[in-house]
C-alpha cells in the first residue's frame, strides 16, 4: 500500500501542536490573526529562538501559550511592562506583544502609552473584539456606542478609545489596522513592523459570534466577514483622528503612521555612554554559571 | 560563588539603610532594577540609577509600582537578577504580581521601606505594619521569604541573603526595612567580593528536549532557563504542568500549589535566621525584630538591672515564620512580650506558636516613631511578676 | 569619648545641616571606628523651615536610634533655636550661628552658650554655603568629642572634589575660631541681648 504524503501546514512548526484543541470559538478571529502573525514570521525569516511573545489576559491573552517560542502569559493588563524588562535585560530578544483591546487598553493602558512615549522597541499586536470576551461579553474601553453588552443591557453610552490616534499620540513609530478580513495585507504589515525599530502597533478587528454578534444580531463569523469586506476602506496615511470606529460605520483600514523616532535602549546606551565615557558598562545577562560579569570598581561618595 | 568584585565597595562607608541595601543587591549580582518613586524606600532606586551604569547594570523608571513589580519579573526571564523597592500604597499595589513571582517561580526581591498606614498614611514616618501584608497579600496558597534587617549593616548583608534565597528556592524574596532602618545612616562595612557568598542561577543543563521549566529537582525545585536559549518555554500564572502549559484541574491544582509551598517550608529550618540571646533559664523573653529589636534591648537590659530573667529573640526571617524555636521556648517561661509598630500582627504567630504553653503579651504601637522603652519594659516586668 | 554622646544640628533647610551631622558620624565612626547612629526629619520641612539631624555617639553600638534631649544642640536658624533649644540636657552645650540666632530665655548658668558668626566667615573664604562647615569646624573644637583630624577627614571625604579645598579651609577656620572661644569661655546671657538677628 502506498502512503500518501500529507503536506505539513507550513504555520505547524510555529504551534505548540500537543495543545490543540485551542479555546477559541468557531467563528472567533484569533485563530487567524495567529495564522497571519506566522506568516509574518515566514516571510521575515526571523530567527524564532531570539522572538518572545508576551501576553496578557484574556481570549487574546491565549495566544502565548499555543505559539511555540518562548511564551510568556503574564497577569491582566501588564503584558507590556513584562516585556519592557525583558526586552532591557536582553536586547538581543525581539519582543512581541499579543493581547486584546480590554488587556491593552483598559487595565493595561497607562503601560501601553509609557511604551510608547519610551519607544520601547516591541511589537504590539492588539486583536480587538470590541469585547471582553473571555469574562462572558462585558463593556470595552473599544465598545462603540449603542451596543448590547452583558454590563450595558440597554445599550452602551461610553465614549470608546480611537486605538490608533491614541497610539500614535503617544509616540509609536509605526501604527496601522486590519480586520480578519484582511489576511494578506494584515501578515505583510507585521512583517513590516517587525522590521522597524521602535514600538509598532497594529490593531486587528476581530470578530466575536459567541458574545458581540450574537447579542448585537449581527449573525456569526462569516456575517462578520461579510461586513467587514463591506465597510472596510483602505486609506493607507488616513489620519488617525478621523479613523474612530462606530457600530456599523466606516471602517478605516491600512498602514497610518510609519516614522522614525529614537529607539529607547539604543538612546539609553548612547546618552548614558555620552554622559559617562569610560566609567560606562554596557548591560548584559547572566553567564551560563549564572554569574555577572563586567563593572568597573567605582569609588563613589559613600552619601549623599 | 563569589560576588563580581567589580560591583563591590569594599570597604567601610557610612550609609542610610536604602543605600546600603541597594549595594547589597548590586553585591548579590542584581543588574537590573525597576522602581516608583515613593517615600522612604526611593533612595534604594536613586542610588541604584547611580550605580547602575558603571557595573553593567539597567535601572528603569516605571509609570507605576504594579508596572515595576512586572518588569523585573520579564527582566529575570531575560536572564538578569532584578529587584524593585517600594513603600506604603507601592507595596499595595504590587501584591498581584507577588502571587505571579510565586506562581511562575521567578526568583525576584521586593524592597519595603515600610511607613505608616493604612492608605497614604504617614509618608516619612516608620511602622511595621505590612508583616501579614507580606505574607498574605497576593490572592491564593503561596509561601514567600521576608528578613528583617535592624541597622543599616543588615541591609547590606540580609539584601545579598534575599537574592540568594530567591535563587535558591525560586521565590519572591522580601527585605522589611522599616523607615528608622532606612533612613538611619550608621558605619557599613561591605567585605571583600571573595568573601561574599552569592547563590548563581540555576540554569539547566539539559537539552531542550529533555528539559521541563516546571520539573522540580531533588530540593522541590525546578531549574531555570532565560529565553532565547532555545528553550522555547512557557510560563503562565495560570495553574500548569511540569512543562508550563495550562492546566486547571483540582489534581494539578494540588500538585503545583502543595509544592511552592512545601519547597519552602520544607526547608523552614535553614531559612528561618533568628538571634536567641540569654533565652535559657529566662522568665521572659522578648520577640521582635527590625528597628524595635533595637528599642527593645534598651527595655531588656533595664529589666536585667532590676533583676530580671530576661530573655531575647530577634526574628531575622520573619517568614516562614520561625516556629519550632517558638514552640520550644514557649513551655520554658513566664511569657513572651511581642513589642512591633502594629496594633498586632507577628505576635498572632507568636501566639499560634506557644500553643497555649505560656502567656504571649503584645506592646502594640500603632507607629509614626518607635516604642518608648519604659512600654516594653512595663511589660516584661508585668509578665515576670 | 564618654560613653553616649547625643548631638542635634539643626537649621532650616539649605543650610546644610544633614552635611553637618554625616560629617560628624562619619568621623567618629568610620574614621575614628567608635559607633555613631545618625538620623534627620524628612518631609517638606527637610527642605525648608525647621530642619535637624541627630546623631549619636558611642563606645558601644547605638540601641536607641532617636535623640530627645540632646548634650549638644548646634543651630544655624532662630526658629530651630525656638523648637528645640528646650529639648537641651540641662548643662548642655549649645552652639549657634551667633548673626542668625537670637538667645531668649535659656538659663545660661545650666548651659554653656558659644557663638561664631559663621555665615559671615563662610562669606570671607569666599562661599556662604560652606556655613555648615564652619560650623562642624567649631562644634569639634568646643565638644572636643571628635578629633580634629578626623573631622577633618570626614570633611574631604564627604564632598565633592571640586569644592574639597573650600570645605577645609571653612572648616579650619571654624575649628580655630572656636579653640580662640574655648579659651575666652562660653558667652554669658547679657552678650545675647545685642545681637541683631538677620533672618
Amino acid at each position: 500500500m502506498s502512503s500518501v504524503a500529507i503536506p505539513q501546514n507550513p504555520v505547524e512548526p510555529f504551534l505548540r501542536s500537543e495543545r490543540m484543541p485551542h479555546i477559541w470559538c468557531p467563528g472567533c478571529g484569533i485563530g487567524t490573526t495567529v495564522n497571519c502573525f506566522t506568516r509574518a514570521l515566514l516571510d521575515s525569516k526571523a530567527d524564532l529562538t531570539k522572538l518572545a511573545i508576551v501576553s496578557g489576559i484574556g481570549c487574546t491573552g491565549r495566544v502565548a501559550g499555543y505559539t511555540n517560542l518562548d511564551s510568556f502569559h503574564t497577569t491582566h493588563g501588564r503584558a507590556i511592562p513584562f516585556a519592557t524588562g525583558l526586552k532591557l535585560a536582553n536586547p538581543e530578544l525581539n519582543v512581541v506583544v499579543y493581547s486584546g483591546d480590554g488587556d491593552l487598553f483598559a487595565i493595561g493602558g497607562n503601560h501601553l502609552i509609557h511604551a510608547a512615549r519610551r519607544n520601547v522597541n516591541l511589537k504590539v499586536i492588539c486583536v480587538n473584539n470590541l469585547i471582553y470576551a473571555m469574562t462572558g461579553g462585558q463593556t470595552a474601553p473599544t465598545t462603540p456606542g449603542d451596543v448590547i453588552t452583558s454590563t450595558a443591557p440597554y445599550g452602551t453610552y461610553d465614549p470608546a478609545f480611537n486605538l490608533p490616534y491614541l497610539v500614535e499620540a503617544a509616540g509609536a513609530v509605526y501604527v496601522a489596522r486590519w480586520t480578519t478580513f484582511h489576511v494578506r495585507q494584515l501578515a505583510k504589515s507585521m512583517a513590516e513592523m517587525f522590521q522597524k525599530k521602535g514600538f509598532g502597533f497594529i490593531e486587528v478587528l476581530s470578530p466575536c459570534p459567541t458574545l458581540y454578534q450574537r447579542r448585537n444580531k449581527m449573525g456569526d463569523g462569516l456575517d462578520a466577514m461579510k461586513f467587514y469586506k463591506q465597510v472596510s476602506k483602505i486609506k493607507h496615511g488616513a489620519p488617525t483622528s478621523e479613523v474612530a470606529l462606530s457600530k456599523s460605520g466606516e471602517i478605516v483600514v491600512g498602514k497610518f503612521v510609519d516614522r522614525e523616532r529614537p529607539e529607547y535602549i539604543g538612546t539609553m546606551n548612547t546618552y548614558l555612554e555620552q554622559q559617562l565615557g569610560e566609567r560606562y558598562v554596557e548591560p548584559h545577562t547572566l553567564s551560563d554559571d549564572g554569574g555577572c560579569s563586567g563593572g568597573e570598581l567605582e569609588v563613589i561618595s559613600c552619601n549623599r | 560563588m563569589h560576588a563580581d568584585p567589580q560591583g563591590v565597595l569594599t570597604g567601610a562607608h557610612f550609609l542610610d539603610g536604602d543605600h546600603a541595601a541597594c549595594e547589597g543587591a548590586i553585591a548579590a549580582g542584581a543588574r537590573f532594577a525597576a522602581g516608583y518613586p515613593i517615600t522612604p524606600s526611593t533612595e534604594v532606586v536613586e542610588r541604584f540609577a547611580m550605580r547602575a551604569p558603571t557595573v553593567g547594570g539597567t535601572f528603569i523608571q516605571m509609570e507605576d509600582e504594579l508596572a515595576a513589580s512586572i518588569t523585573i519579573q520579564g527582566a529575570v526571564w531575560g536572564g538578569v537578577k532584578a529587584f524593585t523597592v517600594t513603600s506604603g500604597p507601592g507595596f499595595s499595589l504590587m501584591m498581584e504580581h507577588i502571587g505571579y513571582a510565586a506562581m511562575t517561580e521567578t526568583p525576584c526581591v521586593f524592597i519595603n521601606v515600610q511607613r505608616g498606614g493604612p492608605s497614604t498614611g504617614l509618608p516619612t514616618l516608620p511602622a511595621q505594619a505590612d508583616m501579614m501584608q507580606v505574607r498574605w497579600g497576593s490572592h491564593g496558597d503561596y509561601e514567600i521569604i521576608a528578613l528583617c534587617p535592624n541597622s543599616p549593616q543588615e541591609c547590606f548583608d540580609l539584601t545579598i541573603k534575599a537574592f540568594n534565597f530567591s535563587e535558591q528556592y525560586r521565590v519572591p524574596v522580601f527585605v522589611m526595612l522599616d523607615e528608622v532602618v532606612g533612613h538611619m545612616t550608621e558605619k557599613v562595612i561591605i567585605p571583600p567580593a571573595e568573601e561574599i557568598e552569592i547563590e548563581p542561577r540555576h540554569f539547566t543543563k539539559k537539552a531542550p528536549k529533555d528539559f521541563r521549566l516546571y520539573e522540580p529537582e531533588a530540593n522541590q525545585v525546578p531549574d531555570m532557563v532565560k529565553a532565547g536559549d532555545g528553550y522555547n518555554i512557557h510560563v503562565t500564572g495560570l495553574t500548569h504542568d511540569q512543562r508550563g502549559y495550562p492546566d486547571m484541574t483540582p489534581p494539578m491544582q494540588d500538585v503545583l500549589v502543595k509544592r511552592l509551598q512545601s519547597k519552602i517550608l520544607d526547608n523552614a529550618d535553614k531559612i528561618c535566621l533568628f538571634e536567641k540571646e540569654n533565652v535559657e533559664g529566662a522568665d521572659v523573653v522578648v520577640v521582635s525584630y527590625g528597628i524595635t529589636s533595637r528599642v527593645a534591648q534598651r527595655a531588656v537590659d533595664q529589666a536585667r538591672e532590676k533583676g530580671v530573667k530576661v530573655g531575647k529573640l530577634r526574628l531575622i526571617t520573619a517568614w516562614p515564620f520561625p516556629e519550632r524555636v517558638i514552640s520550644e521556648i514557649a513551655p520554658t517561661i513566664k511569657g513572651f512580650v511581642v513589642p512591633e509598630l502594629n496594633l498586632g500582627q507577628m505576635v498572632r504567630e507568636v501566639e499560634r506558636c506557644a500553643g497555649g504553653k505560656t502567656r504571649t503579651v503584645r506592646v502594640s504601637h500603632a507607629g509614626g516613631t518607635v516604642h518608648n522603652p519604659e512600654s516594653i519594659l512595663n511589660a516584661i516586668l508585668e509578665v515576670a511578676r | 569619648m564618654q560613653s553616649l554622646n547625643e548631638i542635634r544640628v539643626a537649621g532650616f533647610g539649605g543650610q546644610g545641616v544633614i552635611l553637618s551631622a554625616i560629617v560628624i558620624g562619619k568621623a567618629a565612626s568610620i574614621v575614628e571606628g567608635n559607633f555613631a547612629t545618625m538620623t534627620q526629619n524628612f518631609g517638606p520641612e527637610a527642605r525648608g523651615g525647621a530642619c535637624s539631624a541627630q546623631v549619636i555617639l558611642s563606645n558601644s553600638p547605638v540601641l536607641y536610634p532617636y535623640v530627645t534631649h540632646p548634650d549638644v544642640l548646634v543651630v544655624m536658624s532662630q526658629e530651630a533655636y525656638l523648637r528645640f533649644a528646650p529639648e537641651l540636657k540641662p548643662g548642655g552645650i549649645l552652639l549657634i550661628e551667633q548673626d542668625l540666632v537670637r538667645i531668649k530665655g535659656l538659663s545660661p548658668a545650666e548651659t554653656r552658650v558659644y557663638g561664631i558668626p559663621a555665615t559671615r566667615i563662610a562669606e570671607q573664604i569666599g562661599k556662604r554655603m560652606v556655613l555648615n562647615v564652619v560650623m562642624t569646624g567649631f562644634f569639634g573644637a568646643i565638644t572636643g568629642l571628635i578629633s580634629r583630624e578626623a573631622l577633618r577627614k570626614a570633611v574631604e571625604d564627604s564632598v565633592p572634589s571640586s569644592f574639597r579645598e573650600l570645605n577645609l579651609k571653612a572648616f579650619d577656620s571654624g575649628y580655630d575660631y572656636g579653640l580662640q572661644h574655648l579659651e575666652s569661655g562660653a558667652l554669658e546671657a547679657s552678650e545675647f541681648e545685642e545681637v541683631t538677628v538677620r533672618e
